[in-house]
């Protein structure tokens, strides 16, 4: 009797402990681009802090929108630091919150083994049917692609057989299925376990395009939010960057 | 404000596609109408359903199988390199081959439902006066089934305009090639251009209605009631 009437208090303390401590939930907005590592970061997250994050993959344009007209995320990691930058003007973020998660890192893929060579001969040789980019208007590894290009010279003779992908992640269809010989993506989504995992690559030097700066914000929603807070901070420990690095990114 | 030369490119690249498209549906569906508006086979089913696919799928599920097929490592990419015309995908044809697999249901069907409200008499009396399967056709099917031709013509065309999943799946966005008006303004939004994109989007809900109206309105079917 005694035993059972222990237990429940032990049992009472633990939930009133866990209550005080109360996991929260964050609902994530997170650029398509950051997908991989996104998920396994939020696992980890999980595990050592007890807090859940909820994350929606797509576009930022599109996220931009959806946040201005009232969409329930606490959190936007964006694929550049110019909407970011953009909602904290319009005062839709805490302040302060917006630093720098993740820095792209551009590649030159082809699904084909040999094709791409490490000095992007191919490139100068024009010796391809069609070069996917993913819009320059609307990504940041679409400007930056556009940039390299510019700085090589080869604007003029790459423009008729461009193609362009409306994000990233159909740049890399276009190009993974053979339609286009080759692209420009993003290193993150060939590379897995700091390895790339197929075709052939040339990694684009950093200084031949202007940083691909992506940025995180916490959302006015999410002031109150501790979950928001912890995963902001877990993004800039170094567990978290370390998973970052090995997708292929700098930070 | 109002159109740029990018938006007057797309909207005009639109209306081609449209118009090719309807074309080449009539031409082509007409007989697969007819054939399942007439047939006892037990191909019928099978037929009709894959006629009905892309009502019900996902245009991007379209797209991607297309982007495949069409590839150089896909059937009908195969076909067309050893034709020696290169790959489909990124072309204006290539997205005419995608409308009208797209568009297909929105012309047979209308088309079919009219052949089968035929009947048999008007056949048979055409039969006994002895008027060829093309005489009859064009001198009794096609005056009698000319509603059903009116909506399908309408509803071919007005569909390839809203057409959009499938376009940015195989398009690659190329301006004047592959950028069709819904493209457009998706990528207006995208990059903010909210100006620019209630400019195209309000005239597509315009023409929509319109074209709409018209098919209410102005049908053979609906004026002789």
């Amino acid at each position: 009797m005694q035993a059972e009437l222990k237990n429940m208090v032990v049992g009472l303390a633990a939930l009133a402990a866990a209550t005080l401590a109360r996991a929260e939930q964050v609902n994530v907005a997170v650029a398509a681009n950051f997908t991989a590592p996104m998920n396994v970061i939020a696992a980890e997250f999980a595990k050592d802090t007890g807090h859940e994050a909820k994350l929606a993959f797509g576009s930022s344009g599109k996220f931009y929108a959806q946040i201005k007209n009232g969409a329930p995320f606490q959190v936007f990691l964006s694929a550049d630091d110019a909407k970011p930058a953009k909602l904290e003007q319009e005062g839709m973020t805490v302040a302060g919150s917006r630093f720098t998660y993740a820095v792209g890192t551009l590649v030159l893929w082809s699904a084909t083994q040999g094709f791409v060579d490490a000095e992007a001969a191919v490139l100068k040789r024009g010796a391809y049917n069609k070069l996917a980019v993913a819009s320059p208007k609307l990504a940041p590894y679409g400007a930056a692609a556009m940039e390299v290009l510019e700085g090589m010279g080869l604007t003029a003779a790459a423009t008729p057989k461009l193609v362009q992908g409306e994000n990233i992640a159909q740049t890399y269809q276009f190009v993974l299925s053979g339609n286009a010989e080759l692209g420009f993506i993003a290193l993150s989504q060939v590379m897995k376990d700091g390895r790339i995992t197929g075709g052939s690559a040339w990694v684009v030097p950093s200084n031949l395009h202007q940083p691909i700066r992506q940025d995180a914000v916490i959302l006015s929603s999410g002031k109150d939010n501790a979950a928001a807070a912890a995963l902001l901070k877990y993004l800039q420990g170094d567990k978290a960057k370390a998973i970052i690095r090995s997708y292929g990114y700098d930070i | 404000m109002g159109f740029s030369d990018a938006d007057l490119a797309a909207i005009w690249l639109t209306l081609r596609l449209a118009g090719i498209t309807t074309v080449l549906l009539l031409i082509i569906g007409t007989p697969i109408a007819w054939w399942l508006a007439r047939t006892r086979s037990f191909w019928k089913g099978p037929i009709g359903a894959v006629v009905a696919l892309p009502l019900v799928l996902p245009p991007t599920v379209l797209g991607f199988y297309l982007l495949l097929a069409m590839g150089p490592n896909g059937a009908i990419g195969q076909f067309t390199q050893w034709l020696g015309i290169g790959t489909l995908p990124f072309t204006f044809w290539g997205l005419v081959v995608a409308s009208v697999f797209y568009s297909m249901p929105f012309v047979v069907q209308p088309i079919q439902n009219a052949v089968e409200s035929l009947g048999e008499r008007p056949l048979e009396a055409a039969a006994t006066l002895r008027a060829g399967p093309w005489d009859t056709f064009f001198s009794v099917v096609l005056p009698l089934a000319r509603p059903g031709f009116f909506t399908a013509a309408i509803l071919g065309f007005a569909h390839t305009v809203g057409e959009f999943g499938v376009v940015l799946m195989i398009g690659g966005n190329i301006p004047g090639v592959t950028r069709v008006v819904s493209v457009q303004i998706y990528d207006h939004v995208e990059a903010l251009e909210y100006a620019e994109a209630h400019w195209l989007a309000a005239t597509m809900v315009i023409f929509s209605f319109l074209v709409l109206l018209a098919l209410y309105t102005l049908n053979p079917a609906a004026r002789r009631k």
